[in-house]
């Protein structure tokens, strides 16, 4: 495939960029690549927010390049498409999520776990192969190469699958790959919020027994009332998680700040499992004997592969999936990040930029 | 309930304080009920373990101890019950004794993860019974956690595989380490526990590396244990060059070490299994597991039913362990050289010839 370099960066895109680590979004113009033979052209209709957008907008993981247009939990509709595209036609709606490139030739890359390809590219803050960064959704459209992208089939309305691509995807993978997808299972999730609420209606559509984990007492009603979580346990009410302990057969903690794990362990039953999604770069303490003495075990996982993200898109159409979501217009943003900082979220929120972006340009 | 008589008179040694010195010790065993097997013991091994608990490093030792679970003797009594074994036959005892046996795990054969689970030593049975281990002439089991040692298995060498052997070959088996032939196993020290898995690693067809701190135990490993190569964690580039090529990584140090290098060997969808019991937490990063999905878990022995499949696979494959075999009275400056890490690589204690009722 031939590789366009900066000289073709040659078509206007409009969208939101933070200029430092104050992570302030306003209006920015920049240019997008022209659609190469194997790319499509994506107006991008609507973009969730993901916690990592946050993250990554101040600079937390001391990584992040500036002017920064985050987004990767993007819907759009494809409006070009490069000569040798196969998988998308014209007007078809499309996903996009974490990653928009990886190596094609590692292992990882060869057995559809392009996630785990350590040479992968993110959407946003990524720097492509032809040394040009990467702007994310938060933006009028976006080029990605065909095998990036996945189908959004026709049943899932468009704004509240948005989360899936990232939200959606980061939940379903670990589930089925740690074995803990279906009926007899008895799943954890740690924290309730974009990822956990949606992990626990995946769940339940695997047929799973589902308890939610989480130092938020209020969140109680809506993990059982809305969500259909079997059970709710306060993390700190020492009383609820000894009455627990040893009834799980895992336990997929979306939680990202530095937490105990101790106590999680012990809600595994022998043999189980706790995934963990969010990474510190402060260690956590490992009691060996506390995996030793039941043979329990502590795991890694991100995201997923994009063969894996098309599967968790078209499961979560069969069963009617979606997340829980609070639309909101590309001028409130700032707003959203600040609530999002204080998890003031119910419980994620998605941009409609189609209707709300382009009236910000002055 | 079972009673202690005379008749049951017991002779070991052990330890009565933390200072983990052994001396003599009489006692008693209970009488042989109808579901036990009374054991004449002829070797017992020494593992670390037993010196952890003389020593009280974990914090939950009660005194006076005897320690030892790697036990092989000969039935001399079998209880009514009894059908697996007869008099004069060779048996193992190994870390358990005693466990609920009506739990999900029991009914699992996984003995060893019953929260009721009774250890050989240094534990109390449901009746009251202060458990007493194999630095001693006999101990009364119930049949369930008596083992058949499988002919053409030495006494002497086959004993540590009672513990060491069942604690690799459980996790190699669990985590997927014996599926296929031609995967990369690192074993991570090279001691009692590490030999042994480099011995079954090869005889499931693995390729094995050896990790270790140093270059000492390098031709051994590779030129008597059959090791494929040896790598030495301080040499960077060395460890550099192995990122990312191993599936599994058994690690048998119980010392404080980190498990950053351990995890930067691992390929993508690495296991690491955690065998090694440290006094104090491990740091644990998180990026290497979540950009690599890699894992770390832990096994504890491996139950009765497949502690005997190993055993038999060992008689079949030749796997014993490297021992130096001592007498009763040599064992405290045994539990000194143990503790510098001085023996290759387990020692074995000749019970029967050795040990004297006075």
């Amino acid at each position: 495939m031939q590789r366009l370099g900066e000289k073709y960066q040659s078509v206007e895109a409009f969208g939101w960029a933070a200029r430092d680590s104050s992570g302030h979004l306003s209006p920015f113009v920049f240019s997008r690549r022209e659609t190469g033979e194997e790319e499509v052209r994506v107006k991008v209709l609507y973009c969730g927010v993901c916690h990592s957008d946050l993250h990554c907008l101040k600079n937390e993981w001391h990584s992040s390049i500036y002017p920064l247009v985050p987004g990767h939990e993007i819907v759009g509709e494809v409006t070009e498409i490069g000569r040798k595209v196969s998988k998308f036609s014209i007007g078809d709606k499309i996903g996009v999520g974490c990653i928009v490139d990886s190596c094609r030739a590692c292992e990882s890359c060869r057995e559809d776990q392009e996630n785990y390809c350590t040479k992968s590219v993110a959407t946003y803050n990524g720097v492509h192969y032809d040394g040009t960064v990467n702007y994310g959704g938060y933006s009028d459209h976006i080029v990605v190469d065909e095998r990036y992208a996945v189908k959004i089939p026709h049943t899932l309305p468009l704004a509240s699958a948005a989360p899936l691509l990232c939200a959606g995807i980061s939940m379903y993978s670990p589930m089925k790959y740690f074995g803990l997808a279906g009926p007899g299972k008895h799943i954890g999730i740690v924290g309730l919020g974009g990822l956990g609420h949606i992990g626990v209606r995946f769940a339940k559509a695997f047929g799973s027994k589902v308890t939610v984990v989480s130092s938020t007492a209020g969140k109680s009603k809506d993990a059982l009332e809305i969500f259909g979580a079997d059970g709710f346990l306060v993390s700190t009410d020492e009383d609820q998680m000894q009455a627990a302990m040893g009834t799980m057969d895992g336990i997929i903690d979306t939680v990202s700040a530095s937490h105990p794990i101790l106590p999680l362990i012990g809600l595994l039953k022998p043999s189980g499992k706790l995934v963990l999604l969010g990474a510190t770069e402060k260690p956590f303490d490992l009691h060996a004997f506390s995996l030793i003495l039941g043979r329990k075990s502590i795991a890694g996982s991100a995201i997923g592969g994009i063969k894996e993200t098309q599967e968790m898109i078209n499961f979560a159409a069969e069963h009617g999936i979606k997340a829980e979501i609070e639309t909101i217009s590309m001028e409130y943003v700032n707003t959203a990040m600040d609530r999002l900082a204080k998890g003031d979220v119910r419980y994620r929120f998605v941009i409609d930029i189609a209707n709300t972006l382009t009236v910000t340009r002055s | 309930m079972a009673k202690s008589s005379d008749q049951n008179k017991a002779f070991g040694w052990a330890a009565n304080d933390k200072s983990g010195v052994l001396s003599p010790f009489h006692f008693s065993r209970r009488e042989n009920g109808d579901d036990d097997v009374t054991v004449k013991i002829l070797f017992c091994g020494v593992c670390h373990s037993d010196l952890h608990t003389i020593k009280n490093d974990w914090g939950f030792s009660h005194y006076p101890i005897i320690p030892g679970h790697e036990i092989v003797g000969i039935a001399t009594k079998v209880g009514k019950n009894v059908t697996k074994f007869k008099e004069g036959d060779r048996v193992g005892v190994g870390v358990i004794i005693g466990s609920c046996q009506s739990c999900e795990s029991c009914n699992q054969d996984l003995e060893n993860y019953c929260p009721q689970l009774v250890y050989t030593y240094n534990s109390r049975s449901s009746d009251g019974t202060r458990n007493q281990g194999g630095y001693s002439d006999k101990i009364v089991v119930d049949q369930r956690f008596v083992l058949s040692f499988p002919d053409g298995l030495p006494s002497d060498s086959g004993a540590p595989l009672l513990c060491a052997g069942i604690t690799v070959y459980s996790p190699m088996k669990y985590y997927g380490m014996t599926e296929e032939k031609g995967k990369h196993l690192g074993v991570s020290g090279l001691g009692g526990l590490g030999h042994i898995a480099v011995k079954i690693g090869k005889a499931f067809g693995l390729k094995v590396t050896v990790i270790s701190r140093s270059s000492d135990k390098e031709s051994e490993a590779i030129d008597r244990l059959g090791a494929d190569s040896f790598l030495v964690t301080t040499d960077s580039q060395k460890m550099k060059d192995s990122f990312g090529t191993m599936d599994f990584v058994l690690d048998t140090v119980s010392a404080e070490h980190s498990l950053l290098p351990l995890f930067s060997l691992l390929k993508v969808n690495g296991k690491l299994v955690a065998l090694g019991l440290p006094e104090k937490p491990l740091e644990l990063p998180i990026f290497p597991l979540v950009l690599g999905r890699k894992m770390v878990g832990g096994s504890q022995i491996g139950g009765m039913k497949e502690t005997q499949e190993m055993l038999d696979f060992c008689a079949k494959h030749n796997i014993v362990a490297d021992i130096e075999l001592i007498k009763m009275s040599d064992i405290n400056s045994a539990m000194d050289r143990l503790a510098k890490s001085d023996v290759r690589y387990r020692f074995v204690i000749d019970v029967a010839n050795s040990i004297n009722s006075a």
